[in-house]
């Protein structure tokens, strides 16, 4: 029952969100339809782009091409728009999988350093640090290890440089807050639970899990969206075939040929995105109660 | 002199139809000039609401109040009055000096003039040195004094104080209602000062104006005896004599409320 | 004496940590003969930092410059927006879902649709990518801050008959700066790490991510991980210059709390 409350709101936001996505359309449109097909150049550069339909194809247009033929005149012909979702839900599996190897290990980390201060003192500051650096400059350097890499006895599949990209993306997030969730009940209730000679274990599961929750839940967020664009990213280096990655950058090379096609991964991979977030939205949905005003 | 505040069958309803708070109900109150007049009953009498009908902050639905010879809505377009709240609502990005200028500078005055002035109110509360400090470097009862010089910049007939001690603790609560004395004698502004606490009202004010909720009306007014307001009033007889009546007038309407 | 030992005491944990991880670090590619296409050594890599550091700077200056383009850009649009919208509410209503929604997408994806549109060899795609990334936190901050005013600030100016432009100028604005700058810090690393994974996506073979792909793809794997190095430099960079920006901007909260 509790969660039907936020209803109003919430539809309220998804009307003035698909409000917006209309409005961008129209301005799309009004735009290819008012500036001029060869843009506006100051000197040799172009700062306003060309609105002719190779560059700037029609909504219509873009729209079609998901139900285009992948290869013209092939024998099995599969769509540009089943070719999409296929690579995304690959590349949206192999995100996953790093965004839950690197919560895990974010959440372990941040539990260690709850637990030992100087472990605290040791590594927050570098994990803040990390947020605030292009940790994805290291995508294309996980490249080598596609063949001859063996660890713990399993070969080193291509797909696992992917996954691992993205768990150390979503990892630093989520240790961040996870910790700061940690830490965050207030004096009072420690002390309550050290009267109550609540053991270190009791005192996280009690109190310290259940307050963490508002701080975890936009932590894993921020690392859900980061899983996703360190798989594509790393796709894009690694050249990994099936992914949404690969997948852009194959209908780039054919923009002069077909300008629209290229919009449709992008449109895939903007989906996956919502997806992953969306789907951390439905846990913050279900974990409501811990959410709730203080006493 | 024109009495400061003459508040005439002032009514107040929150809200319409059965689910409606009649918070005051004809409200009749008159404060002279320069007089120290204390508002003070339990949760819910309307006393924060009657100041803020002064202060034209809210409108009455029915009666009328008149300050300093004129209509509330012009008396706070004149600046007539001055008014500290329970937090002292200082503005953290600007200095000590510059949050007392703001009504000063709202109201157009020069720079020159409105720097002397500060200083001026500044010494007054004791706080000089601190006019180039921040908010956040100043102690609790340091910022409400700092407030305090800020409602009296633009020189009011008039002081409105909303229960502006209640975030102190007991100590510094006692130095500051000294000062606040001191200050008024200076300045021969009149107050209406709203409280929670018998004793403070008995000690700041010529009169005690006791209140009682639901609807919220005026049940009593206890003169306090023209005596010096000074430590060892606090210890004396009629100080104990007045919040015995005091509390007694409150204690007595709630029992039949 | 007493600022100097305490920063000490807060200092010496991380660098211990990271003096003894890259001890560790060399020392365990030494022992288990790491190849240096999974994990070259530190002392390597320091090496080709040194050696290739023209080339290297070079790279990163062609990366900083689409990123402090882009993120003036998106700083400015993000700031008037905000304004804006405090003020036209169907704005507010219209932008804030979208800045939730823009937030779960990967923005950079969208390089190789700029690249048509306006050239590959145009720096325009990436700055463009940049300023979109940028906008939204800006945005999303500096909006929060304008819309919030304190009650006892409200009752305030109202005792003072203040009008709506007197009580946006002394108290909105300032009271925003906070928030802005908070924006501000999260725009500035997320500028650089746009404006680098934008480059990934094609286009001018200037800037520091073509750098890294062309040294991965030719194996040589220590000066990769040399501009990974610069790389992140440069993120710091503009996050310390977003942090000293904000500090300058901001006397009040210089100060420490003497009582």
């Amino acid at each position: 029952m509790r969660l039907l409350i936020p209803r109003a709101p919430q539809l309220k936001r998804a009307a003035w969100l698909l409000f917006a996505l209309v409005a961008l359309c129209v301005l799309w449109e009004l735009y290819k339809a008012v500036m001029p097909d060869d843009g506006v150049a100051i000197g040799d550069t172009l700062v306003l782009p060309r609105t002719d339909d190779a560059s700037m194809p029609h909504l219509a247009d873009i729209f079609g091409a998901f139900g285009d033929p992948e290869v013209a005149g092939a024998a099995q012909a599969s769509t540009v728009g089943s070719a999409v979702v296929s690579a995304a839900w690959y590349s949206l599996r192999l995100a996953f999988a790093g965004f839950v190897v690197g919560s895990l290990v974010g959440f372990a980390l941040a539990l260690l350093m709850q637990r030992v201060r100087i472990a605290e003192r040791a590594l927050m500051p570098w994990a803040v640090l990390s947020q605030t650096v292009p940790l994805i400059a290291l995508a294309p350097l996980v490249y080598g290890w596609g063949a001859n890499l063996t660890l713990f006895g399993l070969d080193w599949q291509p797909w696992m440089s992917v996954s691992a990209i993205s768990a150390y993306l979503a990892f630093v997030p989520v240790t961040v807050g996870a910790l700061r969730g940690l830490q965050s009940p207030p004096t009072v209730q420690t002390e309550l639970l050290a009267c109550y000679a609540a053991s270190w274990w009791q005192t996280v599961v009690h109190l310290r899990l259940p307050a963490s929750v508002p701080y975890l839940i936009p932590a894993l967020k921020l690392g859900a969206a980061a899983a996703v664009i360190g798989a594509i990213v790393a796709e894009i280096s690694t050249g990994l075939a099936g992914g949404i990655g690969r997948l852009i950058i194959t209908y780039a090379q054919q923009a002069t040929g077909d300008p629209a096609r290229v919009f449709a991964p992008i449109i895939g991979a903007a989906v996956m995105g919502i997806i992953a977030v969306g789907s951390i939205t439905v846990v913050d949905i279900a974990l409501r109660r811990y959410q709730g005003a203080e006493v | 002199m024109t009495d400061a505040v003459i508040v005439t069958g002032v009514d107040k309803r929150f809200g319409t139809g059965p689910t409606a708070v009649q918070a005051l109900d004809g409200v009749d109150l008159v404060v002279g000039p320069g007089e120290f007049v204390s508002l003070i009953g339990p949760s819910g009498c309307g006393k924060s609401t009657l100041l803020r009908i002064i202060a034209d902050l809210i409108p009455p639905t029915a009666g009328t109040v008149v300050v300093a010879g004129k209509a509330v809505g012009t008396a706070r377009l004149d600046q007539e009055y001055g008014i500290a709240f329970q937090q002292s609502g200082l503005l953290e990005w600007r200095t000590v000096r510059s949050n007392i200028e703001l009504p000063l500078q709202l109201s157009g005055m020069g720079r020159a003039e409105r720097r002397a002035r500060a200083m001026e109110l500044l010494e007054l509360v004791g706080l000089a040195e601190f006019a180039d400090h921040h908010p956040s470097q100043l102690s609790g009862g340091m910022q409400q004094r700092v407030a305090i010089a800020r409602a009296l910049a633009p020189s009011p007939a008039l002081l409105l104080m909303d229960e502006p001690f209640g975030a102190l603790d007991e100590m510094t609560r006692e130095r500051m209602q000294t000062e606040l004395i001191r200050i008024c004698a200076e300045t021969g502004a009149a107050v209406v000062f709203v409280t929670h606490s018998i004793p403070e009202a008995v000690f700041l004010s010529r009169r005690v104006v006791v209140m009682s909720p639901r609807p919220g009306r005026i049940t009593a007014v206890i003169e306090v005896p023209e005596v010096t307001r000074n430590e060892d009033f606090r210890e004396d007889e009629r100080f104990y004599a007045a919040v015995t009546e005091v509390r007694e007038a409150l204690r007595g309407r709630l029992a039949t409320a | 004496m007493r600022r100097l030992r305490s920063a000490w005491s807060a200092a010496w944990p991380p660098i211990a940590f990271g003096i003894a991880f890259l001890a560790i670090w060399e020392g365990f590619v030494v022992w288990r003969d790491v190849p240096p296409y999974v994990l070259p050594k530190p002392s390597v890599i320091w090496e080709q930092l040194t050696e290739h550091h023209d080339i290297i700077t070079r790279a990163m200056w062609a990366t900083a410059q689409n990123a402090l383009v882009g993120l003036a850009v998106g700083l400015i649009a993000g700031l008037v927006m905000a304004i804006v919208a405090v003020r036209l509410k169907t704005l507010d209503e219209l932008l804030t879902p979208l800045s939730a929604a823009v937030a779960a997408i990967p923005i950079v994806a969208l390089t190789p649709v700029f690249n048509t549109m306006f050239s590959t060899t145009s720096p325009i795609p990436r700055r463009l990518i940049v300023a979109i990334v940028v906008f939204f936190p800006v945005f999303v901050n500096t909006a929060r801050g304008l819309r919030r005013i304190e009650p006892v600030h409200a009752e305030l100016m109202r005792s003072y008959a203040a009008g709506p432009w007197t009580i946006t100028r002394t108290v909105r604005l300032p009271g925003a700066l906070p928030f802005f700058f908070t924006g501000l810090r999260i725009a500035s690393s997320t500028a650089v790490i746009a404006a680098i994974v934008s480059e990934y996506f094609g286009g001018l073979q200037k800037g520091l991510g073509p750098a890294i792909t062309s040294a991965a793809a030719a194996s040589a794997y220590p000066r990769a991980w040399a501009i990974v190095v610069a790389a992140i430099v440069l993120g710091l960079v503009f996050y310390l210059a977003a942090v000293a920006a904000e500090w300058l901007a901001m006397p009040w909260r210089r100060v420490t709390v003497t009582h």
